[in-house]
This record gives C-alpha cells, sequence and structure tokens, in this order.
C-alpha cells in the first residue's frame, strides 16, 4: 500500500478532476436546453412534434450510456458522408464524441422529469394565469417553468448525480477524466487499489458538494 | 342610460350532451353587487366562468361595456372565441377571486398583487409597488407582503386574492364561492373585505352560499335553478316576497 504515488501523480488527478468537471457541466447545460423545450413539447398534440421527441427520449433512456458513447464514437466513422464533412473534424475527437452521448442522454432523462413536473402543474394557478389576461406564452414563461422547475430540482438533483458517476465511462474513449487518471496511475505503478481509491474518493466529494448545492437551491426554493 | 358595464343575453353551455346553462340573461351596471346563488349543479359557476371564458359558451352574447366577445365555429371544438387576443384582453379588465385562491405559489404576495399589473397591463414596476402596498395595507396584509402563499392561512391567501384582483383595477370582479374552502372563523374577514369593496362601488359578481351578504350587501340577488333564472330582483324584495316555490325552500334549507 503506498499513497505517495498519489500525491506524486497528482498533476494527473487535477487534470482528470479538470475534465469530468467541464464534461459534465457543459453536457448538463446543453442537456437543459435540449430537455426544457423536449419535456414542453412532449405533450403537443401534433404528432410530427410529438413523435420525434417520444423516439429520442425512448432510446436514449432505453439504452445504456456506454452503448450510446460507442456508437457515436466508433459507430460514426462508418459513414462517409460524415467522413468528408466539417464535422468529422470533431467527431474525431473523443471529447467531442462523450460530450454529445452525455449531453443527449443527460437532456433525454431531464426532459422525463421536465415532462412530469409540467404535468402536476397545479391547474388552479394556470386558470388564474389565464384570467388575469395573460398569453399561453406568457404563463409558460411567468408561471409553468418557475413553478415546474422548483419542483423539478429533488428529481434533477438525482440526474446531476447520475451524470457525474455515468461520466466515468468517458476514460474508456481515452479521456483523461477523473477515472481516465487512475487507468493513467494505475498502469504506470500497478496500483490499482490506490490509484482508483483516490478517483472514488474525488467522485464523492464532487457528489457531496452537488448534493449541498442542491439543498442550498431546495431550502430556498421549495421550502415556502 | 349609460351601457352596462357586462351584459350577457341567452347564454347557452352544455358540456358533452349536458346543457348546464340554459338560456341566461344578466345585467351588471357600474356599482352592482350581483349575487349569484343556487344549489350545487344549478350552474352558477358556470355562469361565473363563462364570463371570463374559463369555459366556452355554447352559444349567447357576452358584452363587457358595451364590447361583444366575438365568437366563430369550429369543426372540432363547437363555438370558440374568434380572437383569442380581445379575450385576452377583455380578461385582463375583470377579475376573479377562486374558491381555492389560487395564487401563484412560486411568488411572493407582493409578487402576486404586481403580476397583472406590470406583465399584463404594462404598468412601470415601481408604480404597481407602490399601488399594491396601498392595496395590501387595506386587506390587512402589508406586513405579510415578503411571505409565499403557502405560509398563509386560507383566510389570509383569499385576501391576498382579492388583492390581486383589485391590482388591476377590474371593471368587474368576479367571486366565485370565494368563502367555501375556509375554515369558518375565517370567513369574516373575507367577507367584510367583499363589503368595504361593495360599499365603495365596486361592480361584482359573486357567486355565493353567504346567505347574509346575499341580503345585506348585494342589490340584486340572481337565484338559478336547472340552469336558468328562477328568481331574480333586489334582496329585500324576493327573501321576505319570494315567488318562486323553489327559491323559499332553497332559502329554509339554508338559513
Amino acid at each position: 500500500m503506498d499513497f505517495s504515488i498519489i500525491i506524486n501523480e497528482y498533476q494527473f488527478y487535477l487534470e482528470g478532476i479538470w475534465t469530468t468537471f467541464w464534461l459534465v457541466s457543459f453536457s448538463l447545460l446543453l442537456g437543459l436546453l435540449i430537455a426544457i423545450p423536449a419535456g414542453i413539447l412532449h405533450s403537443s398534440e401534433k404528432w410530427w412534434i410529438k413523435g420525434p421527441i417520444w423516439l429520442y427520449m425512448y432510446f436514449f433512456r432505453g439504452t445504456p450510456l456506454l452503448i450510446q458513447l460507442f456508437i457515436i464514437y466508433y459507430g460514426a466513422a462508418q459513414f462517409e458522408l460524415l467522413r468528408e464533412s466539417w464535422l468529422w473534424e470533431y467527431f474525431q475527437e473523443a471529447w467531442f464524441c462523450a460530450l454529445l452521448a452525455f449531453t443527449l442522454n443527460t437532456g433525454a432523462y431531464t426532459a422525463e422529469i421536465v415532462r412530469g413536473v409540467i404535468g402536476n402543474m397545479p391547474k388552479g394557478e394556470l386558470e388564474a394565469a389565464k384570467a388575469y389576461g395573460m398569453s399561453a406564452w406568457q404563463i409558460l414563461r411567468r408561471i409553468t417553468l418557475p413553478n415546474s422547475l422548483r419542483r423539478a430540482l429533488p428529481a434533477y438533483s438525482n440526474e446531476v448525480i447520475f451524470m457525474i458517476h455515468g461520466s466515468a465511462i468517458a476514460g474508456v474513449v481515452t479521456i483523461v477524466d477523473i477515472t481516465g487518471a487512475a487507468r493513467v496511475v494505475n498502469a504506470r505503478y500497478y496500483a490499482p487499489f490506490e490509484a482508483y481509491l483516490a478517483a472514488g474518493l474525488l467522485y464523492m466529494c464532487l457528489t457531496f458538494s452537488v448534493i449541498y448545492i442542491f439543498r442550498q437551491w431546495e431550502k430556498r426554493y421549495l421550502e415556502s | 342610460m349609460n351601457l352596462p358595464t357586462l351584459s350577457i343575453k341567452n347564454l347557452h353551455k352544455s358540456f358533452a350532451d349536458h346543457e348546464v346553462l340554459k338560456g341566461i340573461d344578466l345585467e351588471a351596471r357600474k356599482g352592482d353587487v350581483i349575487s349569484i346563488l343556487g344549489a350545487s349543479g344549478s350552474g352558477k359557476s358556470t355562469l361565473l366562468r363563462c364570463v371570463n371564458l374559463l369555459e366556452t359558451p355554447t352559444s349567447g352574447e357576452i358584452r363587457v361595456n358595451g364590447e361583444l366577445i366575438e365568437m366563430k365555429q369550429d369543426k372540432k371544438r363547437g363555438a370558440i372565441p374568434a380572437s383569442i387576443k380581445q379575450v385576452e384582453r377583455i380578461r385582463s379588465r375583470l377579475a376573479m377571486v377562486f374558491q381555492g385562491f389560487n395564487l401563484w405559489s412560486h411568488m411572493t404576495v407582493l409578487e402576486n398583487v404586481i403580476e397583472a399589473p406590470v406583465h399584463v397591463l404594462g404598468v412601470p414596476k415601481k408604480e404597481a409597488i407602490v399601488k399594491a402596498e396601498a392595496i395590501l395595507q387595506r386587506v390587512g396584509l402589508y406586513e405579510r407582503k415578503g411571505y409565499y402563499p403557502g405560509q398563509l392561512s386560507g383566510g389570509q391567501q383569499q385576501r391576498v386574492a382579492i388583492a390581486r384582483a383589485l391590482a388591476v383595477e377590474p371593471e368587474v370582479m368576479l367571486f366565485d364561492e370565494p368563502t367555501s374552502a375556509l375554515d369558518p372563523e375565517l370567513v369574516g374577514d373575507v367577507l367584510n373585505v367583499m363589503r368595504g369593496l361593495a360599499e365603495e362601488g365596486r361592480t361584482m359578481l359573486v357567486v355565493t352560499h353567504e346567505m347574509a351578504f346575499a341580503r345585506d350587501v348585494s342589490n340584486k340577488v340572481l337565484f338559478l335553478h336547472q340552469g336558468l333564472v328562477e328568481e331574480e330582483g333586489k334582496p329585500e324584495v324576493i327573501f321576505e316576497n319570494p315567488s318562486s316555490e323553489r327559491f323559499k325552500q332553497f332559502i329554509s334549507s339554508v338559513y
């Protein structure tokens, strides 16, 4: 047992924390941008709006994140059209494929959360908004979204935690995130216990920070 | 004579094949306080909800300050408003107080009161706040302006809801059983506020079970039975001398 190697190789872990942090943050942010409209439009009466959204959510919630990453990272290369387009520059990059897979994945799960909380919107509050002359757009912006997104906080904090843990598979496609750092250190010293335990502790710190932040938000926005 | 503030002619409303309103006429002039009574299922709430088109009438005419709410026929849904813009504009001139309060739970008391003036009527926020604070003083809840609805009692919430209604300076205030969901000891505060509004000449349509309010505060009473106006008139006349047998029964059953 020799934890001094972790301290000696701390710069790998530091890089890993940074990579995990921005990869997960950007995925969550972009995922949210997909999830809010998708969650709202899921209840549309038009099949050509509802259909594609349903399919998207069904696929990304129905398959493992690892498979989604493999399809994008390894599978994309099979399409000549893509290889010849300007997009190929991005699809060659592991970080881009991970970001895309994570974004689409968290977008689908979060859309389901958004759909659920909007469906549970108190009917009376919507009726009051109508009665005071608000337009459909105003009701969405001023009443439905602020009310629903507050109620989504507890479920969304879980999604964020799942995303942090799920991001560990980025290490599989050569990205040096926290897990990737542990793999590098392990490969150098053959000290799997120390290397992965350190990674585990770092994920734990991230997770508890997220739990703490969400608890503050929930106190502020929900206990009233 | 001026135009009536609100005029309803031959209003019908059906849900599927059940006809709830079978031809209602109603006229409210400025300063009228009209109580609408009736057993449950008589259509009184539906009538009130047709006025601001929370329910779409099947047929009939509604005019606010003489302006007719335009309707058109839709193949699937039957009668629908011709212009949602017109409906929104007219709704913004009416205010409704609900049985279940229906305050916006993610906003503070003050935010609830300034919401419609600022975001629907376009009143500058500062101005709206000054006015909202004065209105909250008046309903006795100025000290609670920073609270959220969930932190208030039912009676307090309903007074906030009345403040929210007053803040838009409505042509007509619509009250849909405002005291029915309240604990008995909280009813008085709300009725007192409403009495004050009646005295200062607000035009009010009140669906209620409060006989004392109907008799003492309103200047006109409508008794609905099975979707029709069964009895109507000045309260001092119809309570003393009801011409309808059903209204007689209704009064004696409620007292």
